[in-house]
């Protein structure tokens, strides 16, 4: 495996290699421009920073425990499997590292108002969270089936004081929320701030949700060096916009590990039926940024699909796309089934409820686990926990 | 001159401002739309600005979104737009069309395919709303030039100095965005709109134009009396979208054409 340089990115524009940049309509550029240059302050701003570091160990939880799943890895007989436990930080997923760094930035430019785009609800329920902690107003962009498929989520970011709108153009998922989100914050730019929820979007988000993100891979890093006094052979995580996977795979990118990024294949990518950008786009341009994408010759978006509504997405973050073209990161996917059967092995084997997106990630290691020596050791990022999908779940397993 | 050009000389001439006329290429079908095109082109608008339909507009307000939905089942791409251009300039010889899209579309076909495309099918300029200046290096490292204007977007967010920045790159003319939201959006700020223009002129000689939810004959007045040309876009799309099943549905864009242009008369 070859040294990797690719802490140098992105570039001063934002650009990662020949991904990423900033594709969006002039009215906001302005805020992107001031977004960065607060982005950079606050780098330096031990104020700041500290009071980040504060809330993510008393409000978030962290360090998040690094578990080793035991009769897991017995049961599939091969490497040592750990689970880096995002699904324990508050509120139930990796989101809030993203959402407390982005609402404390926004009080420090000055905006009271939030928005969001969420598939999962994960992300919304992370900003309601954060605007309730704050005092600030917020308005989630929901797509109408992630409403009905992600009901308990709904209910939480109620709960919390948030306006969830319901976007209903597309298929109703994380794309047509995004889209809803980006054209609400064309109106409404001089005084909201929009908080992304993956290394998605027009610069300096990707950059910036990776910056929030990288987080989970230090803890594990050092947590797994401190356990088993060496490295792991490879790591997994699932990969919708990918910012649980990047937060995991940068602390690691320099180091002798396999990297491995998890698409959601839905029903099958020969059926068409899938999110998996990586795997089968090309080359676009979607939501402000220039990545992989899922469209058709005439270069219009194509509809994802995938039981998992975090992953139901047909872009990446461009720093995926760059990873990919590096060859740094190997990117598998994961069907709907397989995901099922991954949540239920890890509910009945360790009395763990995975969210149905990390469920990919945990499918594609009990695949790469027997192939493995008991020596070997593999981390999953665990992203969230699946509370929210018992219905969907309910519904495929009938119970 | 260009076809841009020579069209501002000869409103100056007449003491007129421009009619720009926005339509979704395609929309309610390939055929109607021809049709509908060519009966706003003969009631005397100025400058059709022709949009390529996009599967995620974002952008746009509700009113532009769906017609990209109607175009986009109709069987509306690029390719197709590029068809449509050539068809319109065989029956008008002397408007100046601007192709109007998001960036995907044209990244899809290929930048240098899609320059030589649109200027042997008789297009006069290109305006890609999002493509800030940041990001048009790929897209003006190939650019052939005088033979086709590349139009800039300002915002009302756009502070002088960028705006500057952004004139020095432009072509053919500027569109002034009249308001900090997407296409449609209403409540007009006129007191605003002369702020910006005024702001503009400073920087910049080419001709304005200001869009962006403006829907009436008297906003169109109003906004004439400070702007070089007036573009309507969601007004027209809303009558396409309440009037398509009707035969005469371009007989009634006409009239409205007829309408706006009338309020464009400084005299
Ligand atoms: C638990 C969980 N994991 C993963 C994802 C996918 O997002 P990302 O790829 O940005 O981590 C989501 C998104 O909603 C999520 O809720």
């Amino acid at each position: 495996m070859n040294h990797f340089e690719s802490k140098q990115y992105p570039d001063a524009k934002g650009h990662f290699g020949p991904y990423g940049g900033r594709y969006v309509s002039e009215t906001l550029m302005p805020a992107l421009l001031e977004l960065e240059s607060a982005y950079r302050d606050i780098g330096d701003d031990p104020g700041f920073q500290h009071e980040l570091q504060e809330l993510l160990y008393h409000y978030v939880g962290r360090p998040t425990p690094l578990f080793h799943a035991k009769r897991l890895s017995a049961h599939l007989g091969g490497a040592s499997l750990y689970l880096k436990r995002e699904d324990l930080a508050h509120t139930g997923a990796h989101k809030i590292n993203n959402t407390l760094g982005q609402a404390l930035l926004a009080r420090w430019i000055g905006k009271k108002k939030v928005i969001a785009e969420t598939g999962a609800g994960q992300h919304g329920v992370a900003t309601a969270t954060v605007a309730a902690l704050f005092g600030m107003e917020c308005r989630v962009f929901m797509g109408v089936e992630d409403i009905a498929r992600q009901a308990p989520n709904v209910q939480r970011m109620k709960l919390l004081g948030a306006e969830v709108i319901p976007v209903s153009s597309g298929t109703g998922t994380l794309k047509d929320a995004m889209n809803e989100a980006m054209r609400y914050w064309v109106g409404a730019v001089r005084d909201t701030f929009y908080v992304i929820g993956s290394v998605a979007g027009p610069h300096p988000y990707p950059e910036m949700v990776r910056d929030f993100q990288k987080v989970i891979g230090e803890e594990t890093r050092s947590q797994i060096l401190e356990e088993q006094g060496k490295l792991p052979n490879m790591i997994v995580a699932c990969v919708g916009g990918g910012s649980n996977s990047m937060g995991l795979f940068y602390a690691f990118v320099n180091d002798p590990v396999e990297i491995l990024g998890v698409e959601a294949a839905g029903k099958g990518i020969h059926s068409g039926k899938h999110a998996a950008t990586i795997s089968a786009g090309s080359v676009g341009v979607l939501h402000g940024s220039k990545s992989y994408v899922l469209q058709d010759e005439n270069g219009q978006i194509q509809e994802a699909h995938s039981i998992s509504a975090g992953l139901d997405y047909p872009g990446v973050g461009p720093e995926h796309s760059f990873l990919k073209d590096s060859g740094r990161v190997r990117y598998v996917s994961i069907e709907d089934g397989q995901a099922l059967e991954a949540f239920q092995m890890l509910t009945t084997l360790e009395g763990i409820i995975p969210a149905l997106e990390s469920s990919h990630a945990v499918a594609q290691a009990m695949i790469e686990a027997p192939r493995r020596s008991k020596n070997d050791i593999i981390v999953v990022n665990l992203s969230g926990r699946g509370d929210k999908d018992l219905g969907i779940v309910g519904q495929h397993l009938k119970f | 001159m260009n076809r841009i050009a020579e069209t501002f000389e000869k409103l100056r001439q007449k003491k007129e401002k421009a009619l720009v006329g926005f339509v979704t290429a395609g929309d309610p079908n390939i055929s109607e739309s021809l049709t509908l095109i060519a009966a706003m082109c003969e009631a005397g608008l100025d400058i059709l600005e022709l949009g390529v339909p996009f599967s995620d507009p974002t952008a746009d307000g509700p009113v532009i979104q769906r017609s990209s939905v109607r175009a986009l089942a109709k069987g509306a791409s690029l390719r197709r737009v590029l068809e449509m251009t050539r068809d319109i300039r065989k029956k008008f010889a002397d408007i100046p069309i601007i192709l109007f899209s998001y960036y995907n579309p044209i990244h899809a076909y290929g930048n240098k395919a899609f320059y030589k495309a649109a200027q042997e099918n008789g297009a006069d300029g290109v305006l890609v709303v999002d493509l800030p200046p940041e990001e048009s290096d790929e897209m003006t490292e190939a650019w052939p030039g005088n033979a086709l204007s590349l139009i800039r977007l300002i915002a009302p967010t756009t502070p002088v100095e960028r705006m500057k920045h952004i004139a020095a790159s432009a072509s053919g003319f500027i569109y002034l965005v009249s308001k900090t939201g997407v296409t449609g959006s209403d409540g007009l700020d006129t007191g605003d709109i002369a702020f910006h223009t005024k702001n503009l002129r400073s920087v910049t000689s080419l001709p304005i134009c200001v869009g962006f939810g403006i829907s009436t004959a008297a906003e169109v007045a109003v906004v004439a009396s400070v702007a070089d040309g007036v573009v309507i876009g969601s007004a027209f799309e809303r009558l396409i979208e309440e009037n398509m099943d009707k035969p005469e549905l371009a007989s009634i864009v006409a009239e409205n054409v007829r309408k706006y242009k009338a309020a464009t008369k400084m005299t």
